[in-house]
């Protein structure tokens, strides 16, 4: 029997609200037996805003903490000895700023940044595929990501300046070959670009190719998923030694943390969805060969909104029995010889590499995003996804089929998912706004103008940027500094004009009815769906955009992250019949409220409204009282039935007009 | 806009008046139409954004019309010009709209046509962007003032585009993605070269070739004085009313062409009467004239052929 192994690192993606009310939840989860942090930070914060921007309004505090300023910063590690711990930090555009504000809260506690460990997500290429939290275009993007790993590398040397993220992907639809293919072409893309720097050495390049890490999604389909991460380990091992000449087996191990999949987690009959939950966690702990180092679970439920504490320390033991009470961690590898895990696992590792060739053949990953390559194979799958719930060739019990259920004690209601009050978003702005008048405020103007003389002459963002942290400088004007030298970006959607091949008995059904409904209009039946806010979530505006485009409709959709008063300038302009919101954030009481004064500006308030997204109940009542005709959520699987729903209601009000 | 692009009689009839009434009452010159077209993916979209950038730093007010080629047997289609033109975002100076080819409904050509009018009465500058494909180039050729070319370096569409025999309709020729290099650079040479050994008429204007990068906003100035020259050559040669004049004859009985054939129009007296009726037609108004003439063409039909 193999000596008892160490469990991997125990972490819940957490924090909301306010820097101090997540600081405490860290401490709890902390004294429950979490063995490593996990901090999720408010869009603006992603995005680049301060609490006090408009874009900001509904949104901080909301799905994570809002970290404006160094104190922030400072109050969210407060008690918590940062060389000591392990903290992961989701972040990306803004990445390089809010390392620095850490380097700079370490220093204020005394800690060396050479004593600090943990992970900056940094991984820009699946923000444009998937998280849609980028800022800048692509290239200036790839830059910065590799001033964070260049400086990294010496200066915090047990960091991981970067975690390759195939989890996204697969949230967004992916199938395992293109998990592994496009987090290999990231990869490839961040090694390239670091590799071309001049202040890297070519001995430097192993050390590089040894500090980066992967952030992998487990899916329901486990033992696949069991041969999906030997293949991507065994790909990684023959890509560093052949293109990047890395000698030193350990530099080439595959190391990799994980979420489990959230995508599959359902809103009927949530409390099934901690069995998933296990399975998918057994899917990246069984082998030892290829075994996570990280591992988070979301809560049951996930599909119904943000989890409270509770809910996160259900979670939590999961993760504590697998580890210590079963006997896994005792033995050796448990597929090593299984002909069924190596045939699979080469199946995918070839496929996978076919399909990198592709990307690679096209200019890397870079290329492939600004072409909308990946993002169009992305859309497609999940496209093939969520038709096969829709047809039932896809079983998910509870939603498509095992329907019938007893009421379930866990209780659904207002009551069962975590509410951010109204306050932490005054609250914020009013420290922000006190720190602005504390500050000395030509110490952060010089620092800032330092910030940009330093990058625009080809400089490491991150020195200027821990000076900045040290000076007062808010995340928004940092972001803003480097906005004005790179210039901002919008990603392809992925929604291509190609009209999908199949169409079944329902659809053709539907599309006589919008011919018939377009002959007495007078001209194709025209919707809008659009994403305001910050929410980058586009899965559902994607899916909906396809099926009412198969369905006969002219769509126009735009992308995420606009603002209610660019959705009804559009909506006046292409002279839509019916305009659809996706929003996922929990902002949906703010912006769609936004969204209909504007439509009102436009004269346009007879321009029925429907709108989707994670939205309980009670807000859901509250939305129709405000006039939306139609509210949607993930139950709603069946495509057909909302289309249909939506001639009737571009019909009643043609009928109205 | 929504009027002008509605096909029910009714409706129909109300639009054509108006949009003979904006055509004939609008100031000659008025705005110019100004047409893009080139391969899917050379970089269109992103050009009209960074024009209208342009555009708008010049004080300019813009209408822009982008027609999608794709047309399925569904009749859908995903309008997805509007993500690469965000300079308009949020600016009332500025309309975008979006239309698809359709089978059904008018046709595109006729609702590409009338959107042109309704926002060159309205608007300081008319974009219109449209796809490279054959008989959309002679399209837009009809509608716009100044038809701009955007090829992209190295591609084979612009060889294609040579070998159509295409390459006299262009006014001006921007090779885009000059941020490429060197391949861009060839890629302009090339099409200098081409259109030396073209037949054009010794007239005043020789289309230049200017290189541009949409991403980058480089060579933009440049282009955007292109086509203000170009206008201006048109309005002082006087070339621009016969212009215009020209392509609204030929939308006419293209219009009436595609719905009766060349044997309804043989019914009125073939093509070649058409035209010299339609030249001798004093007023401007062109839209009401189609449905005028597609009564007499049904009349016709109508009668047994004696
Ligand atoms: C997939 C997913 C992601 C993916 C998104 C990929 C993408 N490109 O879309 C990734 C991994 C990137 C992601 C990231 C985040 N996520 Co997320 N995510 C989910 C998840 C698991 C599924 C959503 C989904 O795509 N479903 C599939 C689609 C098809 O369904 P749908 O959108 O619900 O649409 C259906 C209906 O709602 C309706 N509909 C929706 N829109 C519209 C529009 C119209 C016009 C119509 C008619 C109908 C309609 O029809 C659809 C058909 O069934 C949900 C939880 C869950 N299981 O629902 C969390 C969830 C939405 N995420 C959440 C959070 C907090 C985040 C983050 C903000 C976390 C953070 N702090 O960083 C990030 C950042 C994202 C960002 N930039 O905004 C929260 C939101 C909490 C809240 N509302 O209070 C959720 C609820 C999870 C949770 N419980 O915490 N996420
Ligand atoms: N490198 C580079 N790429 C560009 C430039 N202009 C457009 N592109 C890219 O070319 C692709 C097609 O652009 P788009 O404007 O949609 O082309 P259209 O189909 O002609 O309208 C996109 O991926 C753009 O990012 C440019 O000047 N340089
Ligand atoms: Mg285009």
């Amino acid at each position: 029997m193999a000596e008892r192994e160490q469990p991997w690192v125990f972490r819940t993606y957490s924090g909301h609200s306010s820097a101090k009310a997540s600081n405490e939840l860290y401490r709890t989860n902390l004294a429950k037996g979490q063995t490593g942090l996990s901090v999720a930070f408010d869009l603006p914060t992603q995005t680049g805003y301060d609490s006090d921007h408009p874009l900001a309004r509904g949104e901080v505090g909301k799905v994570g903490v809002p970290i404006s300023h160094l104190d922030d910063m400072t109050t969210l590690f407060e008690g918590i000895p940062l060389d000591r711990m392990n903290t992961s930090m989701t972040i990306n555009a803004t990445a390089a700023w809010l390392l620095a504000l850490y380097v700079a809260a370490a220093e204020r506690q005394g800690v060396s940044p050479k004593s600090l460990s943990g992970t900056t997500q940094n991984d820009i290429v699946k923000e444009y595929l998937s998280r849609g939290t980028y800022v800048f275009p692509p290239e200036p993007s790839m830059r910065l990501a590799s001033d964070i790993v260049a400086y990294t590398v010496e200066a915090i040397p047990r960091w991981n300046p970067i975690n390759v993220c195939s989890y996204h992907l697969q949230e967004a639809g992916a199938t395992p070959v293109q998990e592994i293919a496009y987090a290999m072409a990231t990869a490839i893309a961040v090694l390239d670009t670091v590799k071309s720097r001049p202040d890297v050495t070519k001995q430097a390049i192993p050390k590089v190719v040894g500090r980066i890490s992967f952030f992998v999604n487990a899916g329901i389909r486990f033992v696949e998923e069991v041969c999906k991460v030997r293949a991507m380990t065994e790909l990684w091992d023959e890509l560093t030694r052949e293109r990047y000449g890395v000698e030193d087996p350990k530099a080439r191990l595959f190391r990799y943390g994980v979420q489990v999949n959230s995508l599959g987690l359902t809103e009927a009959q949530p409390e099934n969805n901690v069995i998933r939950i296990v399975l998918e966690a057994l899917g990246v702990t069984l082998g030892r060969r290829a075994r996570c180092r990280a591992l988070q679970l979301p809560a049951w439920n996930e599909a119904l909104g943000l989890p409270r504490k509770w809910d996160q320390q259900w979670s939590l033991r999961i993760q504590q029995i697998l580890a210590y009470e079963t006997d896994l961690l005792e033995y050796g590898d448990l597929f090593d010889g299984s002909a069924v895990i190596e045939g699979r696992t080469r199946e995918l590792r070839d496929a996978a590499r076919e399909e990198l060739d592709r990307v690679l053949g096209m200019g890397g990953a870079v290329a492939a995003v600004e072409n909308a390559y990946m993002k169009q194979r992305l859309v497609e799958s999940h496209t093939a996804r969520v038709r096969a719930i829709e047809d039932g060739s896809l079983r998910v019990v509870g939603l498509n089929c095992f329907r019938e259920a007893e009421p379930s004690p866990l209780g659904t209601g207002s009551g069962a998912i975590l509410k951010v009050d109204e306050s932490a978003e005054r609250e914020q702005v009013a420290r922000l706004d006190a720190f602005r008048r504390r500050r000395n405020a030509e110490e952060a103007r010089a620092a800032l103008r330092n910030l940009e003389d330093v990058v625009a002459a080809g400089g490491n963002v991150m020195p200027p940027s821990i000076r900045a942290a040290h000076a007062g400088v808010t995340t928004g004007e940092w972001t803003d500094a480097l906005r004005r030298l790179f210039g901002e970006y919008r990603a392809p959607t992925g929604v291509v004009a190609r009209r999908s091949e199949r169409a079944g008995d329902a659809t053709s059904r539907i599309r006589e009815r919008v011919h018939a409904l377009s002959e007495r209009l007078g001209r194709p039946l025209k919707i809008l769906v659009g994403k305001p806010g910050l929410d980058g979530h586009s899965n559902g505006a994607e899916q909906i955009a396809v099926k009412a485009r198969d369905v006969g409709m002219e769509v126009v959709y735009e992308g995420i992250r606009l603002s209610p008063s660019e959705i009804a300038q559009s909506a006046r302009d292409e002279g839509v019949h019916v305009i659809g919101l996706s929003i996922l954030s929990g902002s949906h009481g703010v912006l769609v409220k936004d969204v209909l004064d504007q439509l009102r500006k436009e004269g346009l308030a007879e321009v029925p409204v429907v709108v989707g997204g994670i939205i309980p109940e009670e807000d859901a009542e509250e939305l129709r009282r405000a006039g939306v005709r139609r509210v949607y959520t993930p139950k709603d699987f069946d495509l057909g039935r909302i289309m249909d729903e939506v001639v009737d209601v571009v019909a009643e009000s043609a009928a109205a007009a | 806009m929504n009027l002008v692009d509605d096909s029910r009689p009714g409706r129909r009839e109300q639009a054509l008046a108006l949009l003979d009434q904006l055509e004939s009452e609008t100031p000659a010159p008025g705005a110019p139409r100004i047409g893009l077209t080139g391969a899917p993916g050379a970089g269109k979209s992103t050009l009209v954004d960074a024009l209208l950038r342009e555009l708008r730093r010049r004080g300019r007010s813009v209408g822009i019309v982008a027609v999608d080629p794709s047309s399925a047997k569904s009749g859908g289609a995903l309008l997805g010009d509007r993500v690469r033109v965000r300079a308009s975002a949020g600016d009332p100076e500025v309309f975008f709209r979006s239309m698809a080819a359709r089978e059904r409904l008018g046709g595109l050509a006729d609702a590409t046509r009338a959107g042109v009018t309704v926002l060159a009465a309205v608007f300081d500058v008319v974009l219109v962007e449209t796809v490279g494909v054959g008989q959309s180039e002679s399209d837009v050729s009809r509608l716009a003032d100044t038809l701009v070319y955007v090829a992209q370096p190295g591609a084979g569409d612009l060889l294609q585009f040579m070998k159509a025999g295409l390459l006299e309709l262009p006014d001006i020729f921007a090779v885009n993605k000059a941020d490429q290099g060197a391949a861009a650079r060839r890629t302009a040479l090339e099409l200098e070269a081409g259109l030396g050994l073209g037949e054009r008429e010794a007239s005043q204007w020789t289309p230049p070739v200017v290189l541009v990068s949409a991403r980058d906003g480089l060579g933009i100035r440049e282009l955007s004085d292109a086509i203000d020259s170009h206008f201006a050559s048109l309005v002082e040669s006087g070339e621009l009313a016969l212009r215009r004049r020209r392509g609204a004859d030929a939308f006419v009985i293209e219009a009436l062409e595609r719905r009766y054939g060349s044997f309804g129009l043989d019914r009125i007296g073939g093509r070649g009467a058409l035209e010299r009726r339609l030249r001798v037609e004093p007023s401007a108004a062109r839209y009401g004239i189609v449905a005028a003439l597609a009564r007499e063409i049904e009349e016709a039909l109508a009668k047994p052929r004696g």
